[in-house]
């Protein structure tokens, strides 16, 4: 048993998931994150890099991730912002890594040392361009640990960026916990293909499938150029369509396993929606009513935040005659609930943006 | 049981470290669950800081304090910030060099700082004499699992001093 910060739990899920590289640039409240990672990486033969930026650290894990090793960065909104070209680049490029974004109030500096839920958007849309992205909420200590693990395995089966969404009240809050000794890490099945027979963006490649990296004596050319499947650029239409649905289908066919969600108590007509921090103002506010009074509240977390699983969500809260989305800022996943529940139930959001935690008693004011 | 602890004072007094220490020794070496928070702003010392620590022997989710069982306070401004936060028969533990109590409840008015100062030459320590005489005033924790986890979050070379630290609290929680 130990005391542990959600965001030292994030360093050592990702030590014990392989990540062996890590770059990034201090910035409150993500920086225990880089300081467990610049202590303990050495110690397991790994490389830590403080980086002059955000840039260049996202493009720094690009390229330990294109030369096989699991690599990860940790910044908070500013830093986000800086680091969403390189993040384009990587679904691009379908190239494996971890960004881990600890939310702080936004927009620009905001509130460094106060918490926010407000780069959903930014999480799903932050990168030009059509693309996809998975994006995971913790809301416990153990939790950070568990989806950082969980990341891992979800950036190297698809072959893409993986982001966590994490929170300053998440991050910085300390539980007592004990770690799994050990986890089972995914590893992409071993190469079988010749040097000669070799596309690194061949059709039979795009997820749970074996790939190169550089090193290994194989032809990759990495570009952030709409490309053909030996990698290099196209301007030809079917290809050009061809790779965007490629991208595409990392999500579309894999949505079921990705979409990671835990509820309770679906069956009753109020239900709550939450995720991250503010979840757990929304647990302990249906645990109170239940208390006071002699009635049921269904209670969803969403834990992967990115896919958005319409239909998923659609036959679990088909029940619900009022939906309740609690969040901290004005309303990010709130518009995608309404597009779920549509016109069948009641829709009421409780959202806070002045850098503090949402209290039970505000969500306990609209059931 | 539940409790909702809240230290609160000045940016530099170590009360963050205070916070985790006191969640480390219920939580690891007492069995407790328990839950750290923190509040602090950008700057390194001078700005208002807080840590709340709610100890309980059920799973906690909300992580704040709402209605605190035992507040301790450092300075004037955070007294006065959260003494209407304390419950009734709540207990306010202050320092009487930085603070002037106002309210009815006058809970235990100490001279941790004058006392620090005598003891050390300096204030460096009086997050842990604080700690040191609220396990006595509250018995929330035990002094031995303070001497534990003081161990894992202070510098080797301070280590002696922080444990006097501990025990000089805990002298002047006893009244002496």
């Amino acid at each position: 048993m130990q005391l542990l910060s959600g965001n030292e739990a994030t360093a050592l899920g990702a030590l014990k998931a392989g990540v062996r590289f890590f770059a990034g640039y201090p910035i409150t409240p993500s920086t225990e994150i880089a300081e467990v990672m610049a202590e303990e990486l050495p110690k397991v033969g790994g490389i830590f890099i403080q980086m002059e930026d955000e840039i260049a650290s996202i493009c720094a894990v690009i390229g330990a991730g294109a030369s096989g090793m699991r690599a990860m960065t940790a910044t908070s909104g500013p830093g986000f912002s800086l680091m969403q070209e390189g993040i384009g680049y990587a679904v691009m490029a379908e190239v494996p890594c971890i960004i881990v974004n600890v939310q702080r109030g936004g927009p620009a500096t905001g509130l460094p040392t106060k918490v926010s839920q407000a780069d959903v958007m930014a999480a799903r849309w932050g990168t030009h361009g059509d693309h996809p992205i998975v994006a995971l909420a913790p809301y416990s200590v153990l939790e950070s640990f568990e989806l950082t693990v969980k990341a891992v395995e979800f950036s190297l089966r698809l072959r893409m960026p993986v982001i966590i969404l994490s929170d300053e009240i998440i991050g910085h809050m300390r539980e007592v916990v004990k770690l799994p000794e050990e986890v089972t890490i995914y590893s992409p099945p071993p190469l079988t293909k010749s040097r000669d027979e070799y596309y690194h963006y061949d059709d039979d490649t795009n997820f749970d499938a074996p790939y190169a990296h550089f090193g290994q004596g194989y032809r990759i050319h990495l570009t952030g150029l709409t490309h053909r499947k030996d990698g290099f650029p196209t301007n030809d239409p079917k290809i050009i369509k061809w790779k965007l649905d490629r991208l595409l289908e990392k999500i579309t066919k894999n949505r079921e396993w990705l979409h990671l969600v835990d509820y309770q108590d679906l069956d009753s007509d109020t239900v709550i929606v939450s995720y991250g921090s503010s979840a757990r103002s929304a647990l302990e506010a249906k645990f109170e009513y239940e208390q006071r009074h002699n009635k049921k509240i269904g209670f969803l977390r969403l834990i992967t935040i990115w896919p958005f699983h319409y239909q998923k969500l659609q036959s679990l809260l088909k029940n619900a005659k009022r939906v309740i989305v609690v969040e901290m800022n004005q309303g990010q996943m709130t518009r995608e609930i309404s597009r779920v529940i549509k016109h069948n139930a009641e829709l009421i959001n409780v959202n806070r943006y002045d850098g503090e935690l949402i209290t039970p008693e505000e969500i306990l004011a609209v059931l | 049981m539940y409790k909702e602890i809240r230290l609160a004072g000045t940016g530099g007094q170590g009360l963050i470290l205070a916070g985790v220490i006191l969640a480390e020794a219920v939580g690891v070496y007492e069995g407790k669950k328990v839950i750290q928070t923190q509040s602090y702003g950008p700057e390194a010392r001078g700005g208002a800081s807080r840590t709340d620590v709610i100890i309980s022997d059920t799973d906690i989710l909300y992580p704040k304090a709402r209605h605190l069982d035992i507040l301790a306070c450092l300075s004037q401004k955070s007294y006065d910030s959260y003494i209407n936060d304390l419950k009734e028969g709540g207990i306010v533990i202050y320092d009487t060099f930085y603070v002037q109590a106002t309210a009815a409840n006058k809970g235990y008015g100490l001279p941790l700082a004058i006392r620090t100062r005598e003891r050390f030459g300096r204030e460096i320590f009086m997050n842990i004499v604080l700690l040191g005489a609220l396990a006595e005033i509250t018995g929330i924790v035990k002094i031995e699992s303070l001497k534990k986890a003081v161990a894992n979050h202070v510098p080797k070379v301070t280590l002696e001093h922080n444990l006097k630290a501990l025990e000089l609290g805990s002298e002047i929680g006893r009244g002496k």
